[in-house]
């Protein structure tokens, strides 16, 4: 750092205070102008060189639209707002490339989905279709998901549930911090290592064989972490002036839980249950390893392979015929469908809910 | 160095609601203005219309004429961005960059302006933290982050930040609301030295304040809670609080309301 | 934050019933009980997915005639049995590199759509829409990646030989083959990690102090200076667990890169060849016409799995909960 100090201007002449507000701007619509050139280049050039590829066509489009934006916004007004305009034409890339996958998924999903998806598919099974033969239904694997599912569920949601509340009302120490950090471990576990340990305790040692309950211990596994993060948000929503309030008024901690702290955040629990639902509703691998796949109906889950609608998309993906194609794809459309009833039906409860938690 | 400011019949809106409703007055250069009034009565949005601040909040909007000299501050073809490089605000809390030392954090106003050399940097650093009179107490750990210093240096920080880009108008919102009274006391002194090269506005509660650093002070009041903010009066600030031409600008100075 | 530090200790020992029966002592015992044996059976089921997966792993690895972590093929049921893993982590490895070069800088420019560029009544609904793409079931985005977009991809690729197959990496040995390769894994993973990095970042973006902005804003940056300046660094360590929450994703996905992928016991740095594999894939794959200890020995790799995904988890809580300190440090 120099002693000498002056009042003198820096001699670089950078630092000159701008001496007008207004300078050259580009217009309002140029943003949208020079995209709508740069996917007409793209396009042009696409066609031109004869690039089978769509991808081709809009990664030149993309480079043409953010250089010509960098190059007109600089000679217009100025490096600095070029940078600013190139940021904002990346950001704006990036949402279209976003929608780009999630809309093809849906459209492609629903558009091969549809042509064999009626009553007939939606009552009944596999049973006696050869796998080039058109046909078939997907009833037993609803059977198979709806109650692999359930009993995964009444396994997972008291577990998750009293965690909880073990962490947010009685925890305290290395216990609830151990709790807590194996909990975020446990968001993390691959749906196939949930599925190898119960093939490695349940069926291997313990020597029980394929059926629907194994495949939903699994699937508890993979559901009892995102059941207590739910919950645990939400019972740290209730006030803690509530509580005091009822333990003031000589009720027990545990009807206060139960009577006052639990019924002002159900709303929000039975959300994260229900995300929780959709989110192992479309697990295969577990199902793969231990449900073992089945062309018919069986109804009881604890006797037997059953089936389940993401193994079914699966199985007849890997039969690999027209026919079997329409079917995974049928098959896709429902899973999608029933998941993301149970999200929008999820997410319609929490913001109904919301304000009641005081949020 | 310092420009004037004229405002003439600006309002201010949020979404729809109407904050502050045509208020015209003129600044001179090399002063300090001093903004006082009630909670609500929209000195604070008046302030932020100053350098365009105010639309950046979801929904803020603005009618009327700010010019600064001769140029309007709303005109079209006017960059936002101009207009807040070339009027200057310092902040109720002091908000230092967190991740930055004191040396960046002086100097990124300077960065962005394209002073890139090192040597222009360091005049201009230490010129502006010898302004904002912290050189002597940072000089030694110009390399530590600027959330390390106390609040009074992190505000006095945050004006050697303000002034290190040279603008024509320091904006001042509450710069002293969250310190302690000595921290206060040197910021006053500051604002005392600051006038003589910037246009300066303070909005400020404490009314000695006001009455200790101001030459003029401005009067903001709302007739009632949800109605716009309105400017009653503006005159040298001795007059203001000896003796105010408004019944309510007295009222409020001698602590009958407020 | 802890919401019982300030609640009164639980009403004296030795009320036993009073006249109208309400038994306090036992309940609050029973329902306390209960709750902190929740959370104990919670890290039994974690220690015993650790131990029982160990145990079944040792069986098969000492039985393996080849080495466990340099061998490429995985013959598990022939007589001697040779599997290793060789293949199977270079190809976990490098197809989730390949998701995270693309889904990292996407997922952040999406989060920053959300958080300071879209119009606001832009920005809620496309949150909604990112939270619907995580919801989509993985079976789904593997039949889509296996019938829609292996087929698209396969002029890009030609591309890729013809402009860059000098690197190598993007040369194909036979061009033209399906793009049921490490390259389309990639891709395909990419865009089922987008949601969770996106939700991660965005909240993170959401929680940068108004007044760092303000302070940048009042210098006269423009907005992506803003972003620079006050967002992006308050934002760093965010953004990296953000992405290790993905990574962990990606690295244990196993119907997706089971329906796309052609797989070989082949290690090829040409990403775009359709041979490799990952250790979900192989699992899938290979479980069908596994005997006892073929499956022992899919249980060995799945353990490997399950602690690399562990550390990266580990890794990627353990930021997000210092950041946690730091900025309760300083708030």
């Amino acid at each position: 750092m120099s002693n000498a100090i002056t009042d003198e201007r820096p001699p670089s002449g950078a630092h000159v205070p701008p001496q007008h507000l207004s300078h050259r701007r580009m217009p309002r619509w140029s943003p949208a102008a020079i995209a709508v050139g740069a996917v007409a280049l793209g396009i042009g050039i696409g066609l031109a060189a004869g690039l089978s590829s769509r991808f081709q066509w809009c990664l030149i489009a993309l480079v043409l639209f953010i250089g010509g934006t960098y190059g007109m916004t600089a000679q217009v007004e100025g490096r600095r707002q070029a940078k600013d305009r190139v940021a904002t034409s990346l950001v704006w890339a990036c949402f279209v490339v976003a929608l780009v996958p999630l809309v093809s998924l849906i459209v492609t999903t629903i558009s091969k989905g549809i042509k064999i998806l009626d009553g007939n598919f939606l009552s009944h099974s596999m049973s006696g279709v050869l796998a080039n033969q058109p046909g078939g239904g997907v009833y037993h694997a609803i059977i198979g998901t709806l109650e692999q599912v359930g009993l995964a569920c009444l396994m997972a949601v008291p577990i998750g549930l009293f965690t909880a509340i073990y962490l947010v009302e009685y925890g305290r120490g290395k216990l609830a911090k151990t709790v807590t950090f194996f909990v975020d471990v446990m968001t993390g576990i691959p749906s196939i290592v949930s599925g190898l340990f119960i093939l490695a305790f349940w069926i291997l040692i313990l020597g029980f064989s394929y059926s629907g309950f194994a495949g939903s211990l699994a699937l508890a596994i993979l559901m009892i972490p995102i059941v207590v993060r739910s919950t645990e948000e939400m019972l740290k929503l209730v006030s803690n002036e509530l509580r005091e309030s009822s333990l003031a008024l000589g009720v027990p901690k545990w009807r206060t839980i139960l009577k006052v702290v639990l019924p002002t955040s159900l709303g929000g629990i039975l959300t994260g249950v229900m995300l929780a639902v959709a989110r192992i509703a479309g697990e295969t691998a577990p199902i793969l390893l231990l449900v073992f796949g089945n062309q018919l109906i069986n109804n009881d889950p604890f006797n037997g392979p059953q089936s389940s609608l993401p193994y079914y998309v699966f199985e007849q993906y890997v039969l690999g015929t027209d026919a079997s194609y329409d079917r995974a794809w049928a098959g896709a459309l429902v899973l999608i469908a029933f998941v993301m009833i149970l999200n929008v039906v999820a997410r319609g409860i929490a913001r109904w809910k919301a304000p009641k938690t005081g949020r | 160095m310092a420009k004037r400011i004229d405002v003439s019949g600006l309002s201010a809106y949020y979404s729809g609601f109407k904050a502050i409703d045509d208020i015209s007055m003129n600044i001179e250069p090399r002063t300090v203005t001093a903004f006082i009034g009630p909670s609500g009565c929209g000195k604070s949005t008046f302030l932020r219309t100053l350098n365009r601040m105010h639309e950046v909040t979801p929904g803020g909007r603005v009618e009327g004429k700010v010019m600064l000299d001769d140029e309007n501050l709303y005109g079209s073809g006017v960059d936002p961005v101009t207009v807040r490089r070339t009027v200057g605000m310092v902040f109720q809390r002091p908000n230092p960059f967190p991740t930055m030392s004191v040396y960046d954090n002086v100097a990124a106003g300077l960065k962005l302006n394209g002073v890139k050399k090192k040597r222009d940097l360091d005049t201009i650093v230490e010129k502006s933290l010898k302004g904002a009179n912290l050189w002597n107490e940072v000089k030694d750990r110009l390399n530590k982050p600027g959330s390390g210093l106390s609040g009074g240096q992190q505000q006095r920080l945050c004006i050697a930040r303000a002034i290190a880009v040279e603008p024509q108008v320091l904006l001042m919102d509450e710069p002293c609301s969250a310190l302690d009274p000595i921290s206060t006391l040197a910021i006053e002194d500051l604002i005392g030295e600051l006038k003589e090269k910037f246009t300066i506005v303070i909005v400020t509660h404490n009314m000695q304040q006001a009455a200790r650093v101001s030459d003029r002070t401005a009067f903001f009041n709302l007739s009632a809670v949800g109605q716009p903010g309105k400017l009653i009066e503006i005159d040298d600030t001795e007059r203001i609080f000896s003796n105010p031409s408004v019944q309510a600008t007295e009222d409020y100075i001698s602590g009958r309301f407020g | 934050m802890d919401i019982t530090a300030n609640t009164p200790a639980p009403p004296p020992p030795a009320t036993r019933t009073t006249g109208g029966g309400t038994v306090t002592r036992p309940g609050d015992r029973i329902f306390s009980g209960l709750s902190r044996g929740s959370g104990i059976l919670l890290l039994v089921i974690m220690g015993a997915i650790a131990a029982f997966l160990t145990i079944r792993a040792v069986n098969a690895i000492s039985k393996d005639q080849g080495n466990f972590f340099t061998t490429f093929e995985w013959n598990a049921t022939a007589n001697p049995p040779v599997f290793g893993i060789a293949v199977l982590a270079y190809g976990t490895i490098v197809s989730s590199i390949i998701a995270m070069i693309i889904a990292v800088p996407i997922a952040v420019g999406i989060a920053l759509f959300i958080s300071h560029y879209a119009p606001r009544r832009l920005a809620s609904p496309f949150a909604y829409v990112i939270d619907l793409l995580a919801a989509v079931p993985s079976i789904v985005y593997g039949l889509w990646g296996a019938l829609f977009l292996v087929p698209h991809l396969q002029g890009l690729n030609l591309w890729l030989d013809h402009y860059l197959g000098w690197t190598v990496i993007f040369d194909q040995s036979n061009p033209g083959t399906a793009a049921r390769s490490l390259f389309t894994v990639g891709i395909l993973l990419a865009i089922m990690i987008l949601p969770i990095i996106t939700n991660v970042s965005r909240e993170v973006f959401r929680q940068v102090p108004r007044a760092n902005e303000e302070a940048a804003l009042a210098l006269g940056a423009t907005r992506w200076e803003v972003i620079r300046l006050s967002v992006l660094p308050f934002a760093r360590s965010g953004i990296i667990s953000a992405s290790m929450l993905g990574l962990g994703r990606a690295l244990g996905e196993t119907m997706a890169v089971a329906t796309v992928l052609s797989a070989s016991p082949v290690l090829s740095a040409r990403i775009l060849d359709p041979v490799g594999g990952t250790f979900a894939q192989n699992i899938a794959a290979k479980f069908n016409e596994a005997n006892d200890f073929g499956r022992d020995a899919l249980i060995a790799s799945g353990l490997v799995l399950f602690v690399i995904t562990l550390l990266v988890n580990g890794a990627a809580r353990l930021i997000i909960a210092r950041r946690k300190e730091y900025s309760g440090a300083n708030a």
